[in-house]
Formats: C-alpha cells, sequence, structure tokens
C-alpha cells in the first residue's frame, strides 16, 4: 500500500527536455556572452571534469585519504552559476565542492594537494576533499555535514545586506540537505528577513543511494519555498545557457530587491555519491548511460558553441588537451608536494593564537595533552 | 566605583562595544522588543535600533549558523540564547561550524562571534533546561569558552569576548543576574585565560568557576570561622584558555585541592584540572585531590532536592575537611 496520501496535490514534473539553445543564446543572460566568454565557460567545464577524472586515479593508487565525491556530469551548475558572480556575489557549498572551486578559479594544483594532504593544498592539508576554501575568491567552502552549510550562507548574504553592499551569496546543497532542520530555517530566517541570499538544489536524484521519491516529500522540491512566500523556479542543470538565465534572474531579484530565491536545478552525477559506493544497487546503469549519452552537459555546450560557429575542431581537442595536461601536471604537483610538519596540527585553530603577542589580550594554556 | 548588577554589567559591556564598533550586532530570541527574557538587552533596542538589536524566531540552529556566516565576513554578531541548554538544537553549528572552519581553510578563515546566554541549573525548569555545557566546549579545539562569577568579571570578560577574533562562549547564570559588586566606570578588559584568586588562604586550594566559585567563597568562610582552615579560593573565569601557572602557583602553596563545580563530574572540568595538577604538581599535594559537583543524574526538578543535587556550601566545607 502506498504511504503517500490520496489528497497529496499532483506536483508539476520538471521540464527536462532541453530548451532551444539557439533561444537560450539570445536570453539577456547570456546575449552578452563574447566568443572568448563562450570558451572560458566551456574550457572550466572541460577542466572540472578531467581534474576529477585524474583524482579517481590518485585515489586508486591510494593517495586520497578518506572520501572522495565527484561532480563528473554537473559542471553546468556551478560552471553557469560563478559565471554571473560579481564583485559582492559571494558561493557555499557542500562536500561536492571541487567543481566551484576550480570554476571560482581556483588552481588544480592546490586543490589536487589538498585531495593529497599536502602543505601545498589549499587548506594546507585540512580540510580534505570536502573542505576547500577560497574567501580571497569569495568562495566560502567546501562543507561536510548536509545542509549544515545554508545557514551559513544565509549569514554571509545577512552581512552583505548589513553593510549595504550590493551582493549576494549563493548557497548550493544536494537534494538530500532539503529534509534538514537547518535547511529550513535557513529559508524562513532568509524570507523573513528578505535576505539577498539564492539557494540552489543540485538536485542529482539521489542523496547518497536514497532516489528522491525514497526520502522526499513532495515535489518539486523547490516548491517548498512556497512555505516561506519565497520565489522559486526549477532549471535544466544540463544546459549551461538555462542555469545562467536562472541564476540570473535570481541574482537579480537579490540585488535590486534583496530577496531570496529558491531554484532547483536537474543534474546527474555519473559515478557514485562517493568513490566507495559501488553504484550497484540503487539505480540502474541504463539511467547512467542515458545521461553519458544524451544529457551531458559538456556535449550538449559543445555541439551548441559548434552551432554557433565559436568552437572548431582545432579548439576543441586543445582546451581538452591542455585540461587532461594541467591535471596531470597538478596530480605530478601533489605528489612532489611534502606533507605538512607535525607542528602543523596545533596552527590554524585559533586567529588569536596564531597571531599571539605579549601584549595579547589572551592568556593561559590554550591546548593540553601531549606536546607534538 | 559604582555597585551594579551582574546583568547591568553585561549589559554595558554590550553597549560599550556597539558604541565602539559598528559591525558588533545583537541577535537572538526576545533579546530587541522583548527586552531580553532575562532583560540583559534591556533598553539596547531603543538606543541601537532593530538593525544592531535583531529578534530572531526560535530556530536556534538557523539563526546560529546565520551569525557564524555573517562573522565569516567581518560582522562581530553577539549572539544570544535564552539558555545554553538550547545550543544542543544547535549543536551542528555552535560546535561543529563555527570550531572547524579556520582549521579546515587552513587559517584563512575566522570567526569573531560570541554566543552568550545562562547555563545553570538550580531554578526549577527540569533536566532540558539546566545544562551547563562548558565542559563540552571547553573539549572542543577551536572554541574558547569563559565563566564569570561576578559583575566586574562579567563586563570585563564579555567586553573582551566581543573583541576577540575567535568564537568565544560565554556562559552566564539566571542566578546571578541580580548580584551586584563594584564595577568601574571607565573601559577595562578582563583578558581570556586570566584566573583571579578570590580569596587568599594557605591550607587548602578550592578551585571553581562559574557560581561555583560564590558558593566556594562561602565554604571557605565557614572553614575559617568554624574549623580555623584558611582556604584559597582560585576563580578560573576562563576554561580555554586556561590560567594553568595561577592553580599551580596556589596548589604550590597550599599542598591541598578541592575541586568545585555545578557541571557533572564526570569528564567535567574538574576532572582536566585534576589531571592538570596530578602530571604538573605532584610532589607539591600533600593529600588527594578532591572533587563537589553536581549530584550525577540529569537535573531533578523537585526544588529541596534540586538544592541538594548542586554543590552548596556546607557540602563543599564537608568535602574540603575531607581532603587528608
Amino acid at each position: 500500500m502506498s504511504t503517500k496520501t490520496a489528497t497529496r496535490a499532483a506536483a508539476p514534473k520538471p521540464e527536462l527536455e532541453p530548451r532551444a539553445m539557439a533561444a537560450l543564446a539570445k536570453h539577456p543572460a547570456n546575449a552578452g556572452l563574447t566568443a572568448a566568454d563562450k570558451l572560458r565557460l566551456y574550457r572550466d567545464m572541460v577542466r572540472i571534469r578531467r581534474f576529477e577524472e585524474r583524482s579517481v586515479q590518485v585515489y586508486q593508487k591510494g593517495k586520497i585519504g578518506g572520501f572522495l565525491h565527484l561532480y563528473i556530469g554537473q559542471e553546468a551548475v556551478a560552471v553557469g552559476a560563478v559565471s554571473l558572480l560579481g564583485e559582492h556575489d559571494h558561493i557555499i557549498t557542500a562536500y561536492r565542492d571541487h567543481g566551484h572551486a576550480l570554476a571560482v578559479g581556483m588552481s588544480m594544483n592546490e586543490c589536487m594537494a589538498e585531495l593529497a594532504g599536502k602543505v601545498t593544498g589549499c587548506s594546507k592539508g585540512k580540510g580534505g576533499s570536502m573542505h576547500f576554501f577560497a574567501p580571497d575568491k569569495k568562495y566560502w567552502g567546501g562543507h561536510g555535514i548536509v545542509g549544515g552549510q545554508i545557514p551559513l550562507g544565509a549569514g554571509l548574504a545577512y552581512a552583505l545586506k548589513y553593510k549595504g553592499l550590493k551582493g549576494c551569496c549563493i548557497a548550493f546543497m544536494g537534494d538530500g540537505a532539503v529534509n534538514q532542520g537547518a535547511v529550513h530555517e535557513a529559508y524562513n530566517l532568509a524570507a523573513l528577513w528578505n535576505l539577498p541570499v539564492i539557494f540552489v538544489i543540485e538536485n542529482n536524484k539521489y542523496s547518497m543511494g536514497t532516489s528522491q521519491e525514497r526520502s522526499s516529500a513532495g515535489e518539486p522540491l523547490a516548491k517548498r519555498a512556497d512555505g516561506y512566500d519565497m520565489a522559486w523556479d526549477m532549471g535544466n542543470g544540463n544546459i549551461l545557457y538555462e542555469v545562467r538565465e536562472k541564476i540570473a534572474a535570481a541574482m537579480k531579484r537579490a540585488h535590486e530587491e534583496s530577496k531570496p530565491t529558491l531554484l532547483e536545478i536537474f543534474t546527474y552525477r555519473y559515478r557514485g555519491h562517493s568513490m566507495s559506493d559501488p553504484d550497484q544497487t540503487y539505480r540502474d546503469k541504463q539511467e547512467i548511460a542515458d545521461y553519458r549519452e544524451n544529457k551531458d552537459p559538456i556535449t550538449l555546450f559543445q555541439k551548441c558553441l559548434q552551432a554557433e560557429g565559436v568552437l572548431d575542431d582545432a579548439t576543441l581537442a586543445k582546451i581538452d588537451e591542455e585540461a587532461r595536461a594541467e591535471a596531470e601536471a597538478s596530480a605530478k604537483f601533489a605528489d612532489d608536494s611534502p606533507f605538512p610538519q607535525p607542528e602543523a596540527i596545533l596552527q590554524d585553530i585559533y586567529f588569536e593564537e596564531d597571531n599571539r603577542t605579549d601584549q595579547s589580550n589572551v592568556k593561559g594554556r590554550m591546548f593540553f595533552g601531549d606536546s607534538v | 566605583m559604582p555597585v551594579i548588577s551582574y546583568r547591568e554589567a553585561l549589559r554595558q559591556a554590550m553597549a560599550e562595544e556597539l558604541d565602539r564598533d559598528e559591525n558588533v550586532i545583537i541577535m537572538g530570541e526576545e533579546v530587541a522588543q522583548f527586552n531580553g527574557a532575562y532583560k540583559v538587552t534591556e533598553g539596547l533596542l531603543e538606543k541601537y535600533g532593530p538593525k544592531r538589536i535583531v529578534d530572531t524566531p526560535i530556530s536556534e540552529a538557523g539563526f546560529m549558523g546565520l551569525g557564524i556566516g555573517a562573522s565569516m565576513l567581518g560582522i562581530r554578531p553577539v549572539m544570544e540564547f535564552m539558555f545554553w541548554s538550547f545550543s544542543y538544537v544547535a549543536f551542528d553549528q555552535v560546535f561543529n561550524n563555527a570550531a572547524s572552519i579556520r582549521y579546515m581553510s587552513g587559517g584563512l578563515i575566522n570567526l569573531p562571534i560570541v554566543i552568550r546566554g545562562p547555563a545553570n541549573g538550580g531554578t526549577s525548569v527540569g533536566a532540558t533546561h539546566s545544562h551547563t555545557p562548558e565542559n563540552f566546549i571547553a573539549n572542543t579545539p577551536g572554541l574558547k569558552v569563559v565563566c564569570p562569577a561576578t559583575p566586574y568579571d562579567a563586563k570585563g570578560l564579555l567586553k573582551s569576548a566581543i573583541r576577540d577574533n575567535d568564537p568565544v562562549y560565554v556562559m552566564e547564570n539566571t542566578i546571578l543576574y541580580n548580584d551586584k559588586g563594584e564595577v568601574p566606570a571607565e573601559d577595562y578588559l578582563v583578558p581570556l585565560g586570566l584566573a583571579d584568586v578570590k580569596r587568599e588562604g594557605t591550607d587548602l586550594s578550592i578551585i571553581a568557576h562559574g557560581r561555583a566559585v560564590l558558593t566556594a567563597l562561602k565554604a571557605a568562610e565557614i572553614l575559617q570561622a568554624e574549623h580555623d582552615v584558611s582556604a584559597e579560593v582560585v576563580d578560573l573565569r576562563s576554561i580555554r584558555p586556561l590560567d594553568v601557572e595561577t592553580i599551580l602557583n596556589s596548589v604550590r602553596k597550599t599542598h591541598r585541592v578541592l575541586l568545585v563545580e555545578e557541571n557533572k563530574p564526570f569528564c567535567g572540568v574538574g576532572a582536566q584540572i585534576s589531571h592538570l595538577i596530578q602530571s604538573e604538581a605532584f610532589d607539591e599535594l600533600d593529600a588527594p585531590i578532591k572533587r563537589v559537583s553536581a549530584i550525577d543524574a540529569p537535573a531533578i526538578y523537585s526544588m529541596p532536592l534540586e538544592k541538594i543535587q548542586l554543590p552548596d556550601p556546607q557540602r563543599v566545607v564537608r568535602a574540603a575537611l575531607s581532603v587528608g
């Protein structure tokens, strides 16, 4: 017997059919893109994919600890959204964070070195795969606890508003985060206080190994915004132009009205939840193959740019070759880099401790137990 | 010197820091229009307006996380928990995010946030509202925690907490809010990590924090008057950072130690102090260290029994006399 109630309203099915690229290209969000801009967007997606593929090999050699959650298949979401960031726009995301990191301009070297736990990593080897940060690029992580970053994202938006800056925060989460209480608390605060935040659900259909229909009541997930009188929309995450269109509209609302938006962007990951997921129990191979062959965001954008006459075969090959070489070099860089010294364990915990002088207003002992 | 209440001392600390730095904001449940559930923030909304004194919904995980996020961009939020017991519904934000972000970013980020509010039993509100989680906080690298016992310390420590560039958690006590004491009118700070010898003595060191300091002081008077025992009372004031030197100096002077706290005994603050003393001043001890803490059960509601559950002067006196 179904556990769903008979009174449940029929929810609109998300529109996943690709819209005409040509029309999307003319949308104001995309019309201003030059050929060089478009090639950069394409290159950014290819770089993410090649980086992730290369990291798999590093992982398989046992050089990456713990978890490795790959972004392969979802590239258009991070690249599309990040490409719209202005001077006072910030982002924060969850643990599947490599794509966003590369999209904001972090180097493959610092990212791969972080995966390998090396001192040359973006967090000096202290954060790992799930915890990349680059505040200078307005990238506030990289957060490991499902949904835990969403109140932080609302807080970044709060700070921007408090300081009178015309900016916003894009707070990304997976579809598995939508049932966490902290996420709903953040929705409420954002709507209540008119915060310039864009909540983006990157809906890849599975929260770890549990499908959306087995974890979330009601669909679409973005519709939950109605309960908070918050604007919401959905978009096809395989179409980079469409991601930009949806993010641009939400950004306009944030910048001009200081109001939040909940966006549900439909996407797909080709790999398991993490490297330890054998990916054999909860979805069938045909589904993965269908996405790879028919809905791949990089292939779709490639075809689009070829049709627009922006991307020729030689450039296509060159971009791919360079991305592979960059990823290869990053693996070598990570390999050649040293691990942090043991002293590093007790550094970067407290700002005041890292900067302590005799004049400090902090006295006494901060660390206990055996010294390094 | 003006004599003001512990509550007024906290309010002055916030007002002075609001005046000093425009990035300081006050946020929490009922802190603005209602003037504070315990009136600690009374009058601040009127003086500083709704941009800086902000009422939140009952949504601790949400607004505490929001405050932490805002602090990443340089806002200095002074967040109120109506009770520290409510931190348990915001645990991931308050104990995980706030403590870990600086470390996981390799030191790229710091979080200048203060979270304050009462953390005490003894008011007949039952187990859910009577928690004293200073030991959890002190157990979490990345966080700092202070427990003022007097109006002077409350103001000086809160001002230091607000100016500090790391998360500092201030544990107050509803029973102390009306206590009065001398507080300078001029600007002053009590540094974090500096203990205070509240009473000099020669025979025994009673080491305590929070309201247990006042219990210890009353016990010390009884010990002197009725038993001719000269007890020294060391107020830790700050749990992490911890003023190890002042503790050890007192031990070297009296050679006997009694630890008093309103926290539970198992893995409580006293457990750490006891370890420190035996490992760094074992030869100075003339007797095993003894402890008085809350009786190891959830906080009981029944009024007379709750009084028994928490340390009182007579229990402290008995324990002091039992130190060999």
